[in-house]
Order: structure tokens, then C-alpha cells, then sequence
């Protein structure tokens, strides 16, 4: 950087925007919300001429210490239970990224602020970096780890597999539909500004716990990005607020952004955190904890609540209920038992719970062995293949969830599940809140107001009826999850690589076939239905067969 | 007496948990195996990015989960009227007990390109580092060495007014046209190149406009507000900014890349940087603005030609859709060399204005002509007449 103050460059290079005088920029994307041109400041006053040696100079830390880590041997003390689980979460994380990028042009049109454009070019770069370096880890991860398979297929897997399908939400939401709910308020204003924090600060600190040094050094470089992206999305929201007529969008956007990034990032990172970690120390921070610290304290009350005397309509009931999804009703060990029902259908290994988890959890987590200690029990005795079947199709009084048609992370908190017939088709819900998503807030009218560019969920939304009739061998071929063998599965229930224990297609032909749950819903007479919904809400916890709880 | 007490730190383990600890079905499988290299081997470049963006016509079994008010999602094809071997099929239609399958990888032919430049996060980095670290100091060893003093008046009003304006075609096109286009393209191989684009041109944007900012602080009665004068209403930018303009409002995706980086740039951008300023410069004395506009020079020959040709060599060569590509790429250069070449002209009285002139104007034109020629016969299209209007 020249001896130039950044004030004064970030000042000179205003002078780069114009007016047009000949011919408007295309407009692509449609919003329904009004801005009203305003002299709101680039919060990220960033200047290319610093910002690019300033990105080399973190490229020279992260990529040095990558090389350090192979030559230190990292791998001798990775925890394979761990990195297993980074099999999925780094199959994921790139598309959101790029997502992010491909997002910022959302803005150019909609929002009438040359000086933002420049801190939404810059974010479309810096996310360019996220998605490469991310890459780039994975590709390490693959050349250095014990065991390459799921992250030799990853993307393939991704795309093809229901948990993947999870986690592209966080990513098509940016990209589509009105152009503010998805790149500023879905993308900037919820997304990055509340979950990164335990995406990308909260799981790598696990990650260090576990051996694994690299996953923090290129998450924490990503996260000091992250930090002026929030700063883009405060200055767009604030000019969002400055025009009444925003309220109630700015109010429905909160309440389908913050549900389903709560949806989709805790029962993920969740379930990476502790269902990932070797690390039981009884001091060491549980998701509830970090949840409660990072995203409760810190994005809740000290960044949202003080914008509600703006007029900002604060979705204070979806939050209270996400916290108690996550402390009173289970929600992440649902989801990690849900994860581990599923194992033969995705893409990595899971490792069984032993006895030292067990006491972890039922002290971070009074009541946890009551609820889900049995299962894991089961899980470990059926982990390793001798003429049984997998645990998905043993009886473990455990009855397989149906799916959201929303956020497609399955009903597991069996009490909230709701239906509704929309479009001509019987759909099942986890909450209520992922109803009113489908139902009101996708729609081109929202509480009688028209809505025209409001965007629609679409897509092929349960992945089970896709193979419904199919025997699960034929499946998990058609997916793709088996090794070079052609025989033995990616996924495997225990972190055994002794192939004799190895779970192989012709496991999984002996199974009975694949029932998608949404197909036979809508087979159902209505009393079929109506008896169908009061014994699933009868439920649980850890998906107990109604009356086999209590 | 103090006691200490124990922290609370993980303990490290050994698990033996490295590359070739054992032998077992993929244990020695270590390449993505999603898609198929260009060359034999997988390149670093594209490791990092093919197939981060999916397509539901190969992998993408449940298809896009979200979609615009019309119910499209992703990245559609048709957002440009050019067309990969393959464009025609439909995306296959998911339904119960159908399966998750869809057309062999890679499906169409828009997934065989990929970025000459092979340009990742590390790439540009290092790229645009190096260019803004080399002009701080060559700014920098032009400043200790009173360099600007050598300027005549006539010189220092035409790098505020000209050189200056020329910053806002940067910024237009970097913004509008090209970081706006990083959302339109269906591969990701695609749109990473797009937005590097984007990048160089809002650095040289920047590059002008800092530099212009040291020669306000350096030259006594230098003008760092001029350009924006000369952009809004000196008649000789008229006509670049009528053209600029109409660039960043174009449609299709690939119109746009096209008749920014096949038309406008060797006809109007090169004329200007490499048939004016770098001409009349050094006999002007000074030898610092060519530094910065090389540097944007190289920009563009060497990096965002480079990935442009081939981008379009593809589908001028396609093995479905090479007629219907070729005859919409003659027409828009049918409609997009008029209006540059006027353009051009526009800016001929720059070329009277320095002290030391350049070559002539219609010199400087020939050469930018032969130029672009030289780049449309490359890609195998037709010259069309409007050049020569």
C-alpha cells in the first residue's frame, strides 16, 4: 500500500461509479422491496491495491501451514472419527461459497448504491477464495488421510446424496427468487452474520481438538472475510428498514431465514461437533454451549435486538423455539442418530459411541442415555457385518422418520410434525415454521400482498421416493458410494478398515426394499392419514414406536 | 503457597490415521473421479473447480430445490442463445422409483472448458498482488525521482482528463458486465473465469484512480476531478460511454463476454491503451502512466483474451451446434463492430492533443484493426464489413 491513507483512496475510488446516461444495466433479478436511493457509506472501505497483497499474505500462512502439517506427520494423530464426518461437511461447504459469489450480482440492480457495489464485488471475490482453498483442502485431505474414499467422489456424492441435498439449501437460497430474501437477507444478514460463527469458528476449534490443525488454519482465514461480508449486509439492511414498506417482507424473510439456516447448520455442524469429536473433556464446550455463546449472545441479542427500534419485526418466538429444539427436545442428537440410522446410504464412515461418550453426553446432557443410549448400544452391535442387516432394518425400536418437504432434514422431533396437501400432494413437515415456509411464505401473495418475485421451492424435494421399490444394493450403485473393489461400500458403520468388516453390496442385496415414506403418505385414505399422524406425533424421543416410550 | 492447576487442554493421539497405513478396498484412490480431465492428468486447477457448480443433467439427482418466481433454478442453459453439444436435452425427470441417474458425465459441452489461465484463488492472488505491488513502486521511484515534473502542461492535463475517463470504463464493464455475468454461465470453469475478469478490470479501475489521486497530491494544478468532467460531458468520451453503456445492458451472457473482450476491447480499449497513451507517453516524458496501462494491457491480452477464445472456440467448433454458433457470433459482431468502430472515432481528437503525437489516428485504428482481425480469424468468424465503415 502506497503511503496514501485508505481513507483517502477509499474516498478518491467513489469517484469511479457514474450515472448512466445512454443505456440502463440489464436488470436480471426482481425484488419486491423498495429503496429509496440513499447516501449509505461502503462499510468495508477496502481498496484492491491493499486487498490483494493483504489475500496473499493469508494465502502465504494457510498454504504454509499446510505444508507443515505434512511434513510434521498430521495425519499419525487425526482422529479418523473426525475427519470421516469432513467427508460430508467439505462435499457441501464449496457450493455454498461460490453460491455466495454468484449472489452478489443480485444486488447491483435492486439495491441503488454504486458505494455498496464496490464491498459486493469484493465479497464476490473473497468467495471465489473460499470455494478454491476449500477445494483445495478437501484435495489434501484425500491425498494424505488414511481413507480417500468419499473424498475422492465427493461432489459427485454430494450432489446425489439426501444430506447433501440438506446442505445445497445453503446455497440455492442465495442464488434465486427475490433478490433481497436471498443474497441479503437469507445469504449476509442471517446466514453469515449468525451461523458462520459456529461453522467456521466454533467446528474448527473441534477440529484442533482432534489433530486436525488445517481445518482451523483455512476456516479462520475464510472467517476474517466473513466479517466484512456482515458489514455488507448491515449497510443493505438498514437501507431496507429506512422504507416502511419493507417491514413486513423484511419480518417474513427473518422468519424463513433464520428457520431454516437453524434447520440446516445445527443439525449438520451440530452433529459434527459432538457426534465428530474424540474429545470428551468435561469442560469442553457442547453445540448447546457454543450455540447459546455464538449465536444466542452474540447475533441475537447484541446484533439483531437492537435493530428492532428501527421498525425491525424480530422473529424472538422462532429463536427461543430453536433453542429449544436444541436443549429440551434433542434436536441435534435426533439428527445424529437420524445420520447413523441412514449410514448406508451416504458417503462416510461413522464411528460408534463408546462408553466415555456416553458419559459426556449425559453430563453435557441430562436424560441423553434414557433417550439414546440404547440405540447407539445397538448401533455398535450391529456395526460390524454378520448376517444381519443394517440397523435401518433391524428392530431397534426405532421407526424411520418421514422427510420436510421444506428444510429435508426428516421429522425427527416426532411431536411437531405437520402435514398439509399442497399442489395436489399430502407433504409432511417438522415444524410448523417449515410449513408456513412452503405454504405462505413461497408464494407470490403473502398475507394479501402481492408478491410477484418471491421464488419457489422446487426440485424432487424427498429423496427417498426417488428410489422408492428399489432394493438398497441397486441404490447405493445408482448413488455411486462404493469403493474401487466394486463390492465394498464407502460408508461403513465403525472406522474398521479391515475389509473382512466391511459392509459390501451384497449386504445390502438381502435387504428388503426402500418404501419412500411420502409416496405411501399419499397412498393413504384420509382416516389412514389421520391415524398415520396422531401415532407419528405420539413418537419419540430417538423415534420410539408410539407407547414403546414412556 | 500457590497451587496450579491442571489446564484443560486435548490430549493428542496417536492414530496412525495417515496416507498408506493400510491396505483396503480405495485406499490408494486418490483422485476426484467425478469428472474427466482435459489433459491425462487432473491439473491442481481443475481439481479446485469442476463441478462445484452442479447440473441436474448429470449428478444432480433431486435436481434445484430452489427456484425464481417463474420456477427455474440453477444456472439455465438458455440464458444465453448459444448452445454446448447436448444443450438440447431435457433435465431428466425424477419421479417415484425413477433413480438418480442422469446423462454420462459431462452431459453437455458447455463442462469441456476450462480456464487457460487456470486461474484459482492462489493464482489470482498472487496475480493481482504482483501488479499493484509493481505499480506502488514504480509510482513510488517516479515520485523520489521528481518525475511528474518533466510533464508538460498540455501532458498533465491530458492524463487527468483522458487517461483519467478511461477509469470509468473499467469500473462499468468490471462491475456491470463482467461481475454481473458470474452468476449467468452454467459451469463453474465459467464463471470463476468471468469473475477474475471482473477483478482485473476493477483493480485497473482502482489503479487509475489511486494514481490519479498521487498526481493531485504531486503535480501543482493537476486536476483529480477532470476525468469525471471529461466521462460526463467532454464530447470525445461520448461515444465510449454510449457504447460502454449499452455493454453492460446486453442479455445474454455470452454476447456480453464477447462483445467486451472479441469486440470492444481490441477496437477501443487497445486503441486507446496501446495506440494512444503508450504512443504518445514517453515522448510526452513520462514514463509511469505506461506502467499502469500495460499493466491493464497485459490484463487483458494475456489473461482475459486467453480464457475468451478458447470459451468461444468451443462452441464455434461444437460438435452439434457449430453452424447455429457461428451464425449468432457473425451477427452479433455485425452489430457490435458498428457501434465500436464508432466509438473509436469518437476519440480521434485525443490523438491531436498531446505535444508529442502519437501515430495518426487512422494508423493507430489500422493497427487496432488488424488486431482484431487477427483475433476473428483465430476463432475461424468472418470480418465483417461494418469494419471498414
Amino acid at each position: 500500500m502506497s503511503r496514501q491513507s485508505v481513507a483517502k483512496a477509499h474516498q478518491k475510488i467513489q469517484e469511479l461509479s457514474w450515472e448512466p446516461a445512454y443505456h440502463e444495466p440489464v436488470s436480471q433479478y426482481g425484488t419486491d422491496y423498495t429503496f429509496r436511493k440513499a447516501k449509505k457509506k461502503d462499510p468495508l472501505k477496502q481498496v484492491l491495491r491493499s486487498y490483494f497483497p493483504m489475500q496473499e499474505e493469508k494465502d502465504h500462512r494457510v498454504y504454509g501451514a499446510e505444508d507443515g502439517a505434512i511434513r510434521g506427520n498430521m495425519f499419525r494423530q487425526v482422529q479418523e472419527r473426525w475427519l470421516e464426518w469432513q467427508k460430508l461437511f467439505l462435499s457441501i461447504i464449496p457450493l455454498p461459497e461460490i453460491s455466495a459469489a454468484r449472489a452478489m450480482p443480485l444486488l447491483f440492480r435492486t439495491v441503488p448504491n454504486p458505494e455498496l457495489h464496490n464491498g459486493q464485488a469484493i465479497q464476490m471475490i473473497d468467495e471465489v477464495r473460499h470455494s478454491t482453498i476449500q477445494q483445495n483442502l478437501k484435495r489434501l485431505y484425500m491425498n494424505n488421510y488414511i481413507d480417500p474414499a468419499g473424498f475422492n467422489s465427493s461432489l459427485r456424492n454430494f450432489q446425489n446424496d439426501y444430506c447433501g441435498t440438506i446442505g445445497r439449501q445453503f446455497a440455492e437460497g442465495f442464488i434465486t427468487g427475490d433478490a433481497i430474501t436471498a443474497a441479503s437477507i437469507y445469504l449476509t444478514i442471517v446466514a453469515e452474520t449468525a451461523f458462520t460463527n459456529t461453522l467456521f469458528v466454533a467446528m474448527p476449534a473441534e477440529a484442533a481438538a482432534n489433530g486436525d490443525y488445517l481445518l482451523p488454519t483455512v476456516f479462520h482465514s475464510v472467517q476474517s472475510d466473513e466479517s466484512r461480508h456482515i458489514s455488507n449486509g448491515y449497510a443493505t439492511l438498514l437501507m431496507a428498514l429506512s422504507d416502511e414498506g419493507n417491514h413486513q417482507l423484511l419480518a417474513r424473510d427473518l422468519r424463513y431465514a433464520w428457520w431454516t439456516n437453524h434447520r440446516v447448520v445445527d443439525a449438520a455442524i451440530g452433529t459434527f461437533i459432538e457426534y465428530g469429536t474424540k474429545d470428551r473433556r468435561k469442560d469442553r464446550e457442547s453445540y448447546a454451549e457454543m450455540w447459546r455463546r455464538w449465536i444466542y449472545d452474540d447475533y441475537y441479542r447484541s446484533y439483531l435486538v437492537p435493530l428492532e427500534k428501527y421498525g425491525l419485526e424480530i422473529p424472538h418466538d422462532l429463536i427461543e423455539e430453536s433453542w429449544n429444539q436444541i436443549w429440551h427436545k434433542g434436536y441435534v442428537h435426533e439428527v445424529a442418530q437420524f445420520f447413523a440410522t441412514g449410514w448406508l446410504a451416504n458417503y462416510w464412515r461413522i464411528d460408534p459411541m463408546t462408553d466415555e461418550d456416553f458419559e459426556w453426553f449425559e453430563h453435557k446432557y441430562p436424560g441423553w442415555y434414557d433417550k439414546y443410549g440404547k440405540w447407539w448400544e445397538n448401533y455398535s452391535r450391529l456395526s460390524v457385518p454378520n448376517g444381519h442387516n443394517p440397523i435401518a432394518l433391524e428392530d431397534v425400536d426405532y421407526v424411520y422418520p418421514h422427510r420436510c418437504w421444506t428444510c429435508m432434514v426428516p421429522c425427527l422431533v416426532r411431536e411437531d410434525m405437520v402435514t398439509d396437501k399442497v399442489e395436489g400432494q399430502w407433504r409432511t413437515y417438522c415444524h410448523e415454521a417449515c410449513r408456513w415456509t412452503d405454504v405462505e411464505a413461497f408464494r407470490p401473495t403473502y398475507q394479501g400482498r402481492s408478491t410477484p418475485n418471491m421464488g419457489q421451492l422446487i426440485g424432487s424435494r424427498e429423496w427417498e421416493t426417488l428410489y422408492h421399490g428399489w432394493n438398497w444394493a441397486d441404490i447405493v450403485s445408482d448413488m455411486g458410494f462404493v469403493r474401487d473393489d466394486g463390492n465394498t461400500l464407502v460408508a461403513q458403520p465403525h472406522l474398521d478398515l479391515d475389509p473382512k468388516k466391511m459392509w459390501t453390496l451384497d449386504h445390502l442385496r438381502r435387504c428388503p426394499p426402500l418404501q419412500s415414506p411420502n409416496v405411501v403418505l399419499n397412498e393413504m385414505t384420509d382416516e389412514e392419514r389421520a391415524v398415520f399422524q396422531a401415532d407419528y406425533n405420539a413418537q419419540g424421543p430417538a423415534g420410539r414406536p408410539a407407547g414403546a416410550a414412556s | 503457597m500457590t497451587t496450579t492447576q491442571e489446564r484443560s487442554v486435548p490430549k493428542p493421539a496417536f492414530t496412525d490415521a495417515e496416507a498408506g497405513a493400510r491396505e483396503f478396498p480405495d485406499s490408494n484412490a486418490r483422485k476426484f473421479n467425478y469428472f474427466v480431465p482435459a489433459k491425462r492428468k487432473q491439473s491442481h486447477y481443475e481439481d479446485v473447480t469442476v463441478e462445484v457448480q452442479p447440473d441436474p443433467r448429470h449428478y444432480l439427482a433431486q435436481g434445484w430445490l430452489y427456484g425464481f418466481s417463474d420456477g427455474k433454478g440453477g444456472y439455465p442453459l438458455e440464458w444465453t442463445v448459444l448452445k454446448a453439444w447436448g444443450s438440447d436435452r431435457p433435465a431428466p425427470v425424477r419421479g417415484p422409483g425413477s433413480g438418480g441417474q442422469g446423462y454420462e458425465w459431462p452431459a453437455h459441452g458447455w463442462h469441456e472448458f476450462r480456464d487457460p489461465n487456470e486461474e484459482w484463488e492462489l493464482t489470482l492472488y498472487r496475480y493481482n498482488a504482483n501488479v499493484v505491488r509493481q505499480l506502488n513502486q514504480n509510482i513510488e521511484a517516479a515520485k523520489r525521482a521528481k518525475a511528474f515534473e518533466q510533464w508538460s502542461t498540455n501532458w498533465v492535463q491530458f492524463v487527468a482528463q483522458h487517461v483519467g475517463a478511461w477509469m470509468h470504463v473499467n469500473h462499468g464493464l468490471g462491475l456491470y458486465l463482467f461481475a454481473n455475468a458470474n452468476r449467468r454461465a452454467p459451469t463453474n470453469m465459467h464463471n470463476n473465469a468471468i469473475s477474475v475478469n471482473s477483478m482485473h478490470k476493477i483493480r485497473s479501475a482502482q489503479d487509475l484512480a489511486l494514481y490519479n489521486l498521487t498526481l493531485s497530491e504531486e503535480i501543482d494544478g493537476f486536476d483529480g476531478t477532470a476525468h469525471v468532467e471529461a466521462w460526463n460531458s467532454d464530447p470525445v468520451w461520448q461515444g465510449v460511454r454510449d457504447t460502454a453503456e449499452r455493454l453492460t445492458a446486453i442479455d445474454d451472457w455470452c454476447e456480453a463476454i464477447f462483445a467486451a473482450n472479441v469486440v470492444f476491447e481490441p477496437l477501443v480499449g487497445e486503441l486507446f491503451r496501446s495506440n494512444l497513451v503508450q504512443q504518445a507517453a514517453p515522448s510526452n516524458g513520462d514514463f509511469v502512466t505506461p506502467t499502469l496501462v500495460g499493466a491493464e494491457e497485459f490484463d487483458y491480452a494475456e489473461r482475459d483474451l486467453r480464457y475468451t477464445k478458447p470459451m468461444f472456440q468451443l462452441l464455434i467448433d461444437d460438435r452439434e451446434f457449430a453452424e447455429h454458433n457461428t451464425r449468432i457470433l457473425q451477427q452479433w459482431l455485425e452489430t457490435w463492430v458498428p457501434r465500436c468502430v464508432a466509438a473509436a472515432r469518437t476519440m480521434q481528437p485525443l490523438w491531436s492533443q498531446p505535444d508529442a503525437k502519437p501515430p495518426r489516428f487512422e494508423d493507430s485504428f489500422d493497427h487496432a484493426k488488424n488486431r482484431f482481425r487477427g483475433i476473428l480469424s483465430d476463432l475461424g468468424l468472418r470480418v465483417p464489413k461494418e469494419l471498414d465503415q
